[in-house]
């Protein structure tokens, strides 16, 4: 048998769904906590900025929890969701930033331009970009994966196309130097729908912002994954063919979980590029994108929390020890992506069940 | 005219050596369903023997030659390595390997940049192969490109005469087309897998070798060029070696007259395109092997 999906990670089956219920609300509490009071007054205003970026990468790390660890589709490209996202983001604060009428500094540089090319002109309605930011993302990921999951492609076919889609977006961005500012991307963006973002005070607003989107994310997967389309969506990752001959049609049930992964990053491209004030191909090339993932099979693939976690802990990880030792990350960043893959494929929510499970052991688990 | 020509040959030779790269990953991808993400750092293991051996040695064109065989055991005794300690327990979860073998290719480039350093390093080209080859007055092709296309060839046939006519290729054949079949007629598959991988790695080392003609050995050399070959292979089919090279030389020439008529980034775009509405048409590749399984 030549099978290209993967056996199914441990995951908790849908059974008692109350108790389930009430204590998620329990953990969102706590996460609301957490994020709103806590760490704003624990943390001083350069850390809080570094937390609002990586909690940008927790939210890619949803999308890719749902995708990947509930559906089964590898997914390397999420950069280029995030990417389209930032970018729109980013061009509708240039265009705000350097007032009606006027092309963006960037443009003015390179000098190979006196008017402004005809699809950046929407982007300085900022309905228009708030909507494209996420829509954009979702509407790309809708064709692509109609094309692709039509066609039966999957497994390792799906992840290399979809990684070989980041690296042609990357290469485009960056041939494309007088439009989109090539290599070096947009930098040094002001404002915020009018808001000064050198302002301490604005950009712990965004990190507030950006926090808020983190538990939306969360919430919308979630409810995604206690509903009939989430144990569709497991399914159809345990035994496509078996869902097929059952009636359902297993490319529409990856199609929705992709469109809404891309959506998700493309959220998170938006936020990071007030909160860290940059979007630039080399957040969305193969390398980034790859790199996504690797939070997301720490925390635990199938869980819902466990990818926002994982994101966040081996972005910490990766600012704290790049800082001092910038080759010791490497091997660290190495090792990430075998030991807990090859030893522990649930992550580390698994082990958070498996302690869950020995204290009582009433709890179904199908592994 | 000559331009038409001219580009065919840059294509060709893009083709030649996305097919020097794709043919092992074709052999250890169709082996056991493995996208081996450190196949490029295995490249660069062969580009890197290279270096060392000039070192040593001195003589270009000497070193080149020895470096050829020397390479292909380094860097498939290094496949081997990966197959035997990693990939072999992540028989049954086919991505999970393409994420831990990823790991494993981080660390063999921060292993290269702590070894060799950082910056890129240079190797000299024998004098046979720098300069170019007049075919008229105004059509001339470097020879380096020339000989990368004969390797590639060269290694095309070798591979085809061991999978068709040895007793070991018909071991292999056998285990890609139906493991369970094979294992239950007495095949030892985990001896199969391991050659099978030599075989695969070591070629990557070869790419490896051909690679310092044309540009600089560095750690991160692989992955440049690596997305490109992963597309051969899927669009080419699994553990089908003409459809790899049909692609291969197919994605080369395609590339070359988009990017000639339009520019490296468009084309990037383009010929991506092209993929996915190609994979519209054969969604398992251009040749697929006919069974009866589902998946």
């Amino acid at each position: 048998m030549t099978t290209l999906q993967d056996p199914p990670v441990a995951v908790e089956a849908s059974a008692a769904k109350a108790p389930r219920r009430f204590h998620a609300l329990i953990g969102f509490g706590l996460a609301a906590v957490v994020l709103f009071a806590l760490a704003p007054v624990a943390l001083g205003d350069f850390r809080l900025g570094l937390l609002a970026k990586y909690l940008c990468l927790a939210i890619v790390a949803v999308g890719i929890g749902l995708a990947w660890g509930r559906g089964g589709m590898l997914t390397l490209g999420q950069g280029v969701f995030f990417g389209l996202g930032g970018y729109a983001m980013a061009m509708h604060l240039k265009l705000a930033d350097a007032g009606p009428g006027e092309l963006p500094d960037f443009m003015q540089l390179y000098g190979q331009l006196d008017a402004l090319p005809w699809w950046w002109k929407p982007f300085a309605n900022p309905a228009f970009a708030l909507a494209a930011t996420v829509l954009l993302p979702m509407l790309v990921a809708f064709l692509l994966g109609l094309l692709i999951f039509r066609r039966r492609v999957r497994g390792a076919y799906f992840a290399i196309l979809s990684q070989a889609l980041c690296a042609a977006l990357a290469i485009f961005l960056i041939g494309q130097q007088g439009t989109t500012g090539g290599t070096n991307g947009l930098t040094d963006i002001q404002g915020f729908f009018g808001y000064d973002l050198n302002d301490p005070i604005n950009r712990r607003m965004i990190y507030f912002i950006v926090a808020a989107a983190l538990l939306a994310v969360l919430g919308v997967a979630w409810q995604l994954m206690r509903s009939r389309f989430g144990e569709l969506l497991v399914a159809v990752r345990d035994g496509e063919e078996r869902v097929r001959f059952l009636g359902y049609d297993p490319a529409n049930v990856k199609l929705v979980a992709y469109v809404v992964a891309a959506g998700m990053a493309g959220l998170a491209g938006a936020l990071f590029v007030p909160a860290v004030g940059i979007i630039s191909p080399a957040m969305i090339g193969v390398v980034p994108s790859i790199e996504f993932v690797i939070g997301v099979a720490v925390g635990g693939r199938a869980s819902l929390i466990g990818p926002a976690l994982g994101a966040i802990a081996v972005a910490w990880a990766k600012t704290a020890l790049s800082e001092k030792l910038p080759s010791a990350w490497t091997y660290f960043e190495g090792l990430l992506f075998i030991l807990p893959v090859v030893f522990l494929p649930g992550g580390l929510a698994s082990l958070a069940m498996y302690l869950r499970r020995r204290r009582s052991t009433s709890t179904e688990v199908t592994s | 005219m000559t331009l038409v020509l001219s580009q065919l040959f840059t294509g060709i030779s893009i083709g030649a050596v996305l097919l020097l790269i794709a043919l092992g990953l074709s052999l250890t991808f169709g082996q056991m369903n493995v996208i081996n993400m450190a196949h490029g750092e295995l490249i660069m293991a062969g580009a890197y023997t290279v270096y060392m051996l000039q070192k040593v040695i001195g003589g270009a064109g000497f070193s080149l030659l020895v470096a050829l065989p020397v390479a292909f055991v380094v860097a498939g005794l290094m496949g081997v390595l990966i197959e035997v300690l990693l990939i072999r327990r992540l028989y049954a979860r086919p991505l999970d390997t393409l994420l831990v073998t990823w790991g494993v290719s981080l660390l063999l480039q921060q292993a290269a940049r702590d070894l060799f350093g950082a910056p890129n390093v240079q190797t000299r080209a024998p004098s046979a192969l720098t300069g170019s080859i007049h075919l008229t007055d105004d059509l001339a092709i470097s020879s380096s490109r020339v000989f990368i296309l004969a390797l590639a060839l060269i290694a095309v046939a070798a591979v085809t005469v061991v999978l068709k006519t040895t007793p070991l290729g018909r071991r292999i054949r056998a285990v890609m087309q139906n493991r369970d079949l094979a294992a239950v007629s007495g095949l030892a598959t985990g001896r199969v897998d391991r050659l099978t991988f030599f075989i695969g790695s070591g070629l990557a080392g070869i790419a490896g070798v051909a690679l310092t003609l044309i540009g600089p050995i560095g750690p991160t050399m692989g992955t440049n060029i690596i997305v490109n070959a992963f597309l051969v292979v899927v669009v080419g089919g699994i553990g089908q070696l003409k459809g790899t090279v049909i692609v291969a030389f197919v994605l080369g020439i395609v590339q070359s007259m988009v990017e000639y008529t339009t520019t490296v980034s468009v084309a990037s775009v383009i010929v991506f395109v092209v993929i996915v509405a190609f994979l519209q048409w054969r969604p398992q590749g251009l040749f697929t092997l006919r069974t009866r399984s589902l998946a």
